[in-house]
């Protein structure tokens, strides 16, 4: 039967499946279990060698889209190219150091009948890494103390006052638990060269760590919550493996942080649960996860929600999902032919 | 001391939290008392019971009964 949703065309970014996964193909089969067969997928990538340019049965077509680096009038002429083409319904961004641009050039996008479902500028820069902590004292939220680093020589200040182990985080990704001055030095050299300053030193706590996928409103209410416990994590602390749970105190946080900042889109608290009881908000991740599917998995799909309401649809809250859901990540060698890494990297397009 | 009400068991003593995510493997007797936790038996009708069906003293099921709740309980799976 047909509906308003039938041959929908969605570009999505973050086509990096690799071990330290960008959140693209998850968003993209949660689409697809939910819209069917009928839903265009267009890949935006930054790299020949993103798996999800590669995976057809997922990703219809793929562009190549400029680095963040490039400005947003560089984006916006890429992505009126790709919309004469592709006849875009809307764009889900994934990666933290796009939003910028797409949320700067939304309302152009928006002229273009391309829809976005975005936090603002200033709600992306309240749980920006270097304000965290502010924001929390704020709002009553338990967040690490930290430092910022803008030279070696600051990494003195904070070993002083965290000792070790601390965390030593990158501006926009990556985070390394250090237990030496070396290894911070170290750490603080690598996430400055990819990253920039400020690098942060992050207090260390000890405890379960907990992620939250919310879906926010714009209005202070969360339309969806999933929080999971990671089960297996990688030597870079991405989650392998996690399984649902459910906690009242755990919604309640993202209700609180829904409302403290009336949040417009996707995002991910990522927790540390204390023997004391207390949550820590580490981080908050302006984006769908990498395992946002764990969501559609246990109820509540929220790339379908976020696409609803992007195209204008009133979408009732979700009340329940499933606790003990289980997502186990795992490898896969797929295979394509070199004539498609040429076309991707001497066309832009695939 | 009650198990708490969502604690998820199975019947061969698998054991899910799912506020935190803990899970625990028990053997065959913990899966016999978890299921009469769960249908709130009380302390007196479980020991009874296990009386009744093994070859067990009195006061050796008091201290096995007690290093079960103790076990319970730092596993948080017990109502405070």
């Amino acid at each position: 039967m047909a509906n308003k949703y039938d041959n929908l065309c969605i570009a999505v970014t973050g086509l990096n499946a690799n071990d330290n996964p960008g959140p693209g193909m998850a968003v993209i089969r949660s689409l697809k279990e939910y819209f069917g067969d009928s839903l265009r997928i267009v890949g935006l990538s930054y790299e020949s060698l993103e798996p999800g340019i590669y995976l057809r049965d997922y990703v219809n077509k793929t562009y190549q889209v400029p680095y963040p680096t490039e400005g947003t009038a560089a984006l916006l002429e890429r992505l009126t190219y790709i919309n004469q083409r592709e006849n875009l319904d809307l764009i889900i961004p994934n990666f933290d150091s796009e939003l910028f641009n797409f949320i700067k050039t939304a309302p152009q996008l928006q002229q273009m009948g391309i829809a976005t479902y975005l936090p603002t500028q200033q709600q992306l820069a309240l749980r920006d890494k270097v304000h965290l902590k502010d924001f929390g004292t704020k709002h009553g939220f338990y967040v690490p103390a930290d430092h910022k680093l803008y030279t070696a020589d600051d990494l003195q200040k904070a070993a002083a006052d965290f000792g070790f182990p601390m965390v030593i985080k990158g501006k926009f990704y990556e985070a390394y638990v250090v237990y030496t001055m070396d290894q911070a030095l170290k750490a603080f050299h690598q996430l400055n060269a990819t990253w920039g300053v400020p690098v942060i030193a992050q207090q260390y706590i000890k405890g379960n760590e907990i992620n939250i996928a919310a879906l926010g409103n714009g209005k202070g209410d969360n339309i969806s919550l999933v929080a999971m416990r990671k089960l297996y994590i990688t030597d870079k602390g991405k989650a392998w493996a996690g399984v649902t749970i459910k906690d009242d105190k755990l919604t309640q946080l993202a209700g609180n942080f829904a409302l403290a900042t009336n949040w417009k889109g996707g995002y991910e608290m990522e927790i540390m649960s204390t023997a004391e009881g207390h949550l820590y908000i580490l981080e908050v991740n302006p984006r769908f996860p990498a395992w946002i599917y764990l969501t559609a998995a246990a109820g509540q799909n929220q790339p379908a929600a976020l696409t609803k309401m992007a195209l204008g649809e009133v979408v009732e809250p979700y009340t329940d999902y499933q606790a003990g859901k289980l997502f186990v990540r795992y490898s896969w060698d797929h295979i394509a032919d070199i004539a498609d890494f040429q076309q991707i990297s001497a066309m832009g397009e695939l | 001391m009650k198990l708490k009400s969502n604690i998820a068991t199975s019947d061969n003593g698998f054991i899910f939290n799912p506020s935190t995510g803990d899970s625990f493997s028990g053997n065959e007797m913990a899966a016999q008392l978890l299921s009469a936790m769960k249908s709130n038996k009380t302390e007196a009708e479980i020991k009874q019971d296990i009386l009744n069906r093994y070859d067990v003293s009195e006061n050796q099921l008091d201290r096995d009964w007690d290093n079960w709740m103790l076990q319970l309980k730092e596993a948080n799976l017990l109502e405070i």
